[in-house]
């Protein structure tokens, strides 16, 4: 057996004996179970995950990982796929395990390190990310909140909007203008800041969808320590521009399996809904074509996911079709919600009630939400300025107005 | 580009250094304009020969490397990026691929040594009207006691005026099967296609044609596994051929001034730029899996071989049309090589089925 293989088999052993059974097959959404069985079932699963370092397994063990290599990593979340079984400490930590903590590894102190990673890779502490402002969206550079020094602290004053989790998360990493005579992206510095405390205020945005898992946030001399400054002074820019490729490089990761891989396909769905002619072809065949482009860009995209990671092997350089991942994922995400909803007729838009199965509710909620898909972390727009520049080497044009 | 392995690599450095400085595109203009009626020239095949070019696929059994598809994909890609003419795909792909496949080890010894050394070009001859449909085979074999008796014509033959013999899909009693038919034998007749992208196709008739019964190289499921393979390998051709493509408009895009700006820093531009990029590495992937899916007998290669030839038609498509509007006018000048590459595409795309034939194949594979 290879040491993978071996790792497997062990992984594989170790969530049936600890993974509690009466969670199998839920999603990650228990957190607000109401259920005291279930709910005492889940925190004993998030504390075993988080001694076992596979909260975040792939950060180094000092700091509440597991040391696990990426194919091992890998690993991990298929067995716990195959058992229907999850990792429910990213969501519970909102920014942290995805884009604070693989920042914080690489640009914070020791110090720093040893702070903020343990509470983040057990799922005990819940970030948040302040970088949006009203009038600094995709240019986001053009951000106004101000941090000023006094003492051993910043005094913050300004405004964020479009933090998520904010009203429920205990730190958030703002990103603040340190210095307003400097050009627009060299006075921008990166603070790590605790949000219960006078100076923060946050207010929930209701969305299209109906949800609010965004905020307006308000510092109004708000305080962050010195010490919790992430990277060098007035060098904030490089730190986000860091933080959001692990923010892109999460959002191009297919979501956990949640059902154990039991949810029907979509073609199975269209079925159902539409049915077939006598050769077994989708009787609608304007939607059997558009439903046929659909799978294959999606089968194209996970294609080349898997290419990327044989090509990386080995390599530092980060391969180039890397850059495309984002926008590929967005048509495919978006296009599978306008398809379901599409499929499902007038069962298929529906807002509540008893009238509707919770697949039909669930596919509008996703419907609407996922149009945040091609604006936030770099809008469709952006991604595409980013290949065009970056990895196409086209200029900058220089005409004026 | 897949992690390639050493041998892999080294064989792409060969061939990108082969076609660019011996075979380019102003070759393939020469022969051209030369009107040779086999649509290659002797020197660019006796080249391909000479490098082993032919033996990717052949065993070593019989005179070959066995590299497997992944490695001849290499090939074929660079061979796409400059429109090199020549029967290598035809024969030592398509047509090595059949005899291995649904061939006896007697026909295996007989022919596949001279896949090889080039002295035998095979063509597999399929398509009988102009929309590729494998499961409706009109030419008709007749048992004979000894053997079979061949009626009917084919299409679209790819190299079918230099081909040597021909691997011919033919109905037996409501069953296909494919037959080994020399182009000597009595009652075979062909005639040249001119096609828009210059390169060698016929159209062959078979008219009471009498092979013996080892002429038979597999049945119906052989058929499709052969096409199978001939969609991903046509494949890595295309990717190539759109590469290029993809490269000669970049560059343009770079260096081509008006008002005062390169026009590569309009953003329409650099946006449509953008999304060709993202076509390719996505083409990409399916290609280079198909051929993978072969060299590792993966179960889904038939909906592997579809999705490549459907993604990798519709970026070529695209990309070539797009080629040409950027060049604007200097990309309709017969005396600029775009239109090689837009005539080329189309060929590519019709050829083992178009994109819609795919995407039909693909839904039905799937169950829909």
């Amino acid at each position: 057996m290879s040491d993978l293989e071996t790792f497997r088999a062990e992984t594989k052993a170790w969530i049936e004996d600890n993974f509690p059974a009466s969670l199998k097959g839920s999603s990650m959404g228990l957190e607000g179970e109401s259920d005291e069985s279930a709910k005492a079932d889940f925190e004993s699963w998030r504390q075993r995950l988080a001694e076992k370092g596979w909260g975040a397994p792939t950060w180094p063990t000092e700091y509440g990982g597991a040391g696990a290599s990426d194919p091992e990593a890998k690993i991990i979340s298929q067995e716990m796929a195959k058992q229907g079984a999850f990792n429910p400490i990213p969501l519970m930590a909102g920014m942290g395990v995805t884009m604070v903590g693989p920042t914080v590894l690489e640009y914070g102190t020791e110090e720093q390190k040893q702070k903020h990673l343990r509470g983040i890779a057990s799922g005990e502490v819940r970030w948040c990310l302040g970088l949006s402002e009203p009038n600094a969206g995709s240019d986001l550079a053009s951000l106004q909140t101000k941090a000023e020094a006094d003492g051993d602290t910043f005094k913050i004053n300004g405004q964020k909007i479009w933090t998520s989790g904010a009203d429920i998360s205990q730190w958030c990493g703002a990103l603040v203008r340190t210095d307003s005579n400097a050009k627009k992206r060299d006075g921008i510095s990166f603070v790590m800041l605790p949000m219960d405390q006078d100076g923060v205020r946050t207010k929930p945005i209701q969305l299209i969808s109906g949800v609010s898992p965004f905020c307006e946030t308000f510092f109004d001399d708000a305080r962050a320590e010195k010490s919790d400054l992430l990277g060098p002074l007035n060098e904030g820019w490089s730190v986000v521009k860091r933080l959001l490729q692990h923010e892109r490089q999460s959002q191009t990761q297919a979501r956990p399996a949640g059902g154990g891989g039991s949810k029907p396909t979509l073609q199975e769905v269209a079925k159902g809904y539409v049915g077939t002619d006598e050769s077994g072809a989708l009787a609608d065949t304007d939607l059997r074509n558009r439903l046929t482009h659909h799978l294959m860009d999606s089968q194209a995209h996970s294609l080349t996911t898997s290419r990327i990671t044989a090509e990386a092997r080995g390599q530092v350089k980060v391969s180039a079709a890397a850059s495309i991942l984002k926008n590929s994922a967005t048509r495919i995400a978006q296009g599978k919600a306008e398809l379901t909803m599409e499929i499902m007729g007038s069962q298929g838009i529906g807002w509540d009630g008893d009238n509707f199965s919770s697949e039909e509710l669930d596919n509008v909620r996703e419907w609407l939400w996922g149009k945040a898909i091609s604006i936030y972390g770099g809008s469709y727009e952006v991604q595409n300025n980013i290949i065009s520049k970056n990895i196409l080497g086209l200029p900058e044009n220089t005409q004026k107005g | 580009m897949a992690a390639l392995t050493e041998e892999q690599s080294m064989l792409r450095d060969q061939a990108k250094s082969w076609v660019t400085e011996q075979f380019p595109v102003q070759k393939f203009r020469e022969m051209r304009d030369s009107g040779v009626v086999a649509r290659f020239t002797p020197e660019t095949w006796q080249g391909m020969i000479e490098m082993g070019w032919t033996g990717i696929l052949v065993p070593e059994q019989y005179g070959g490397s066995g590299l497997g598809y992944l490695t001849f994909g290499v090939v074929l890609e660079e061979i796409g990026r400059q429109l090199t003419a020549s029967p290598l795909f035809a024969s030592a792909y398509v047509g090595a691929t059949a005899v291995m496949l649904g061939g006896s080890d007697d026909q295996k010894q007989a022919i596949l040594p001279k896949v090889v050394d080039g002295s035998v070009i095979l063509t597999l001859a399929v398509d009988e009207g102009p929309r590729h449909d494998p499961a409706k085979i009109a030419l008709k074999a007749e048992s004979t006691g000894s053997g079979y008796q061949l009626s009917g014509n084919k299409t679209f033959v790819v190299e079918g005026m230099a081909a040597t013999d021909f691997i011919v899909a033919a109905s037996i009693d409501d069953d296909v099967k494919l037959l080994h038919v020399p182009a000597s034998a009595d009652g075979v007749s062909r005639e040249a296609m001119s096609m828009v992208d210059s390169r060698g196709y016929a159209n062959v008739h078979f008219d009471g044609v009498e092979v013996g019964a080892e002429a038979v190289m597999g049945d119906a499921a052989v058929l499709e596994q052969v096409l199978d393979c001939a969609r991903a390998g046509i494949g890595a051709e295309m990717l190539g051929t759109a590469s290029q493509a993809f490269d000669m408009t970049l560059d343009y895009l770079k260096t081509r001034v008006q008002f005062g700006q390169v026009i590569g820093s309009f953003q329409a531009l650099g946006h449509r730029a953008a999304e060709l990029f993202g076509q390719m590495e996505l083409s990409r992937s399916c290609m280079e899996a198909a051929l993978q899916g072969i060299d590792a007998d993966a179960d889904d290669v038939s909906e592997l071989a579809s999705l490549s030839k459907a993604k990798v038609g519709d970026f070529i498509h695209e990309m070539s049309n797009q080629l040409i509007q950027i060049h604007g006018g200097i990309g309709m000048t017969d005396e600029f090589d775009a239109g090689f590459y837009l005539k080329r595409a189309r060929v590519l795309e019709a050829a083992y089925g178009n994109q819609a034939f795919h995407r039909d194949r693909y839904a039905r594979l799937l169950g829909f």
